[in-house]
């Protein structure tokens, strides 16, 4: 007890010190929990850009190519999937719904997908969570269109604005479908998924805009306004492709094998959970990376520490040699200093555990509205609680080394006052 | 004599490691209970050594120490830290404070690591902030602004006095200082012996008081010049002077205030 008092009093006399390498050990604590906890959350939060959709089929490619570009708008399609092929899939016993998704033209950057009103219905992020409109409702006419958040927000769009879109997928098109108008019917409310970003027509909006249009150019000559494109058959022959839903989960490998195999038209169907697994596989060297340079910073941030206890002990070997002249014991002393790098390392943890958490919290807003990331620090996860217990650890182990030198000093200085 | 001598040594032997000389070589060194003893002996005659030894910090390889009746070479290393909280002052040659604690807690400190020398000041004085507080007043700091002073803002004068009611906190039965006024100037060299003798005979403890400042031994009933019993064995290489005055010439030969307890 005694001891431990007259430890408190030394390390407040010097507070200056120790205050910094608290603080360097918060800071590598915040980076390290951070970066970890980005790093999950970032996984996660991709991984559930899509649920509920048990297939997702489109022309043969590659899973992950067709993963890009339809969920993420990513890349371009190599083919289509035609209207029949469609049809059929949607009419299979096990297919309990289908969702068509018909991607290939743009607004101001933003990708426009063609889709049917049972996308809203069926489309699923995170555990199962629906999409959900922000204001306003789900298109019905023709020329209705409902954003994204980001869409609306990133350029002010309100209900009841009329926009125009483009042919093509670039941020600058030459060519604008400016004879047919849309109109903002409905804002979703945010995901942190590519939802986000996605101007959303229907289907037959977006064959009529392409109703006067052969082989990815308008006819020479011909125009067929919008009215008039109404009263037209609005059923497009091809999509990009389709999202499934099963009857039953059970059967999603052996329709996946059905529709890899069809005969009339070349198709494939993916899992997306797995495939999105798949992608971010191949991020994992970065993440790592990153995992590996906070490490580093932690490692940093106790060889500060180490520095600090190793300089204080030479400036505290007469304090040392006082403390054992009144009877203290040497292990009381090795005790002494390696208590200090416990405490040193634990409140650094502390601190670094607080601090990541004010800054989730003063950046949960632009978090979760950007990135649909929730950074909730309480409670830890096992790993976080592993590094953390590492990180004090390794500060313990680390205060080894200036303990030993202080119980061998207090064995050898005896009462002599070396300075 | 009732009470056991504050010190008895015989035959004690001690060197830093195998190899090296005897730092240590004394047939016998006694003090009598409450006894005040001057011991002289240039730098780096082993005083710091010897006084380890007393202190219960270092073990000799050969020979007996009995302190206040106790022998410490039949004690492991913890009792002896023990015994030492319990039965011992120690004052250094300065920094004998702790910079962190202000001179009250300074001079408690004796208290918080022995519960005996507590019990013992509150006896005597009804509380060991009341002992503190009255020895402090004897060696001149009364003053309450002195008490609540950093002890960094003492005259080297004033640090010694504190060390040295530190040392006679709780009654031990043995003080010891180690050069305690090299630090200060002449005139209150004097001074400082005179309160420190009184206070020890008032508070009759013994006194063994190191300094190679020859001047201040006539205030102590009794002066030992160390290298006159300390044995010192002559390195091999210097045998043909003999090992008293061998040992004064390598010792004079030191820096001064450079401690040559490791030949």
């Amino acid at each position: 007890m005694t001891v431990l008092k007259l430890a408190r009093a030394s390390l407040w006399n010097r507070r200056t010190t120790a205050v910094l390498v608290v603080c360097s050990i918060a800071l590598s604590v915040a980076l390290l929990l951070g970066v970890e906890r980005v790093r999950t959350e970032a996984r996660q939060s991709f991984a559930n850009t899509l649920s509920g959709v048990d297939l997702i089929v489109g022309a043969r490619s590659g899973p992950i190519n067709l993963l890009l570009y339809s969920v993420f708008r990513m890349g371009d399609p190599t083919a289509n999937v035609s209207w029949a092929s469609y049809e059929t899939l949607r009419e299979h016993p096990r297919v309990a719904w289908a969702v068509p998704l018909s991607l290939g033209d743009s607004h101001r950057g933003f990708p426009v997908l063609g889709t049917t009103a049972e996308y809203f219905e069926h489309y699923r992020y995170r555990q199962g969570e629906p999409l959900a409109l922000a204001s306003g409702r789900i298109f019905d006419d023709v020329f209705d269109a409902v954003l994204g958040a980001e869409v609306a927000r990133k350029l002010g769009y309100r209900e009841g604005q009329r926009i125009v879109l483009a042919h093509g997928t670039g941020a600058i098109s030459l060519t604008h479908h400016d004879d047919k108008p849309f109109r903002v019917v409905g804002i979703l409310a945010p995901t942190g998924t590519p939802v986000d970003n996605t101007v959303h027509i229907s289907l037959a909006g977006m064959e009529a805009l392409h109703i006067d249009w052969r082989g990815g150019a308008p006819l020479p000559g011909y125009r067929v306004g919008a009215e008039q494109a109404r009263d037209m058959n609005l059923t497009p022959s091809s999509v990009t492709a389709v999202m499934l839903g099963l009857t039953s989960r059970r059967a999603v490998f052996q329709m996946q094998r059905e529709i890899n195999t069809r005969r009339d038209e070349a198709l494939q169907a993916i899992l997306p959970g797995l495939t999105l697994q798949q992608l971010w596989d191949m991020m994992r060297v970065g993440e790592q990376a990153l995992l590996a340079v906070s490490a580093l910073v932690a490692v940093v941030a106790l060889t500060v520490m180490l520095t600090a206890l190793l300089t204080g002990l030479n400036e505290r070997r007469r304090e040392m040699a006082l403390l054992r002249a009144l009877g203290a014991r040497p292990w009381q002393i090795f005790a002494l200093v390696l208590g200090e790098s416990l405490v040193l390392s634990l409140a650094g943890a502390l601190l670094g555990v607080l601090l990541l958490q004010a800054l989730a919290w003063g950046a949960s807003g632009w978090l979760g509205g950007q990135l649909g990331m929730t950074l909730q620090l309480w409670p830890p996860t096992w790993r976080e609680a592993a590094l953390l217990a590492g990180l004090i650890g390794g500060g313990v182990l680390a205060g080894l080394w200036p303990a030993w030198r202080a119980y061998r000093n207090a064995l050898v200085d005896g009462m002599t006052i070396r300075m | 004599m009732t009470a056991p001598a504050a010190l008895h040594m015989a035959d004690v032997r001690y060197r830093w490691h195998r190899r090296a000389p005897w730092a240590i070589n004394l047939p016998v060194l006694t003090l009598a209970a409450g006894e005040h003893v001057f011991l002289a002996g240039p730098s780096g005659s082993g005083k710091s050594t010897l006084l380890a030894l007393i202190a219960g910090i270092a073990a000799p390889q050969a020979g007996q120490i009995t302190v206040l009746g106790e022998r410490l070479t039949s004690l492991s290393g913890a009792r002896r830290d023990c015994f030492r909280a319990e039965h011992l002052g120690i004052i250094f040659q300065q920094f004998n404070l702790l910079p962190y604690l202000s001179v009250l807690d300074n001079v408690l400190l004796p208290c918080r690591f022995s519960r005996r020398r507590r019990q013992q000041a509150i006896e005597r004085d009804g509380s060991p902030e009341a002992q503190a507080t009255r020895l402090l007043g004897r060696l001149g700091l009364a003053a309450d602004d002195v008490l609540r002073r950093p002890v960094t803002a003492l005259s080297v004068g004033q640090q010694q006095r504190v060390a040295a009611a530190r040392a006679l906190m709780g009654a031990p039965g043995l003080v010891i200082a180690d050069e305690p006024t090299s630090a200060l100037d002449a005139d209150r060299r004097a001074e400082f012996v005179t309160l420190l003798v009184q206070e020890c005979q008032a508070a009759s403890a013994a006194l063994l008081f190191v300094s190679h400042d020859l001047s201040l031994a006539s205030r102590f009933q009794r002066s030992v010049s160390l290298p006159d019993i300390n044995a010192l064995s002559p390195p091999a290489a210097l045998a043909s002077s003999g090992p008293h005055t061998q040992g004064a010439a390598t010792e004079h030969s030191t820096l001064p205030g450079s401690h040559g307890s490791r030949p």
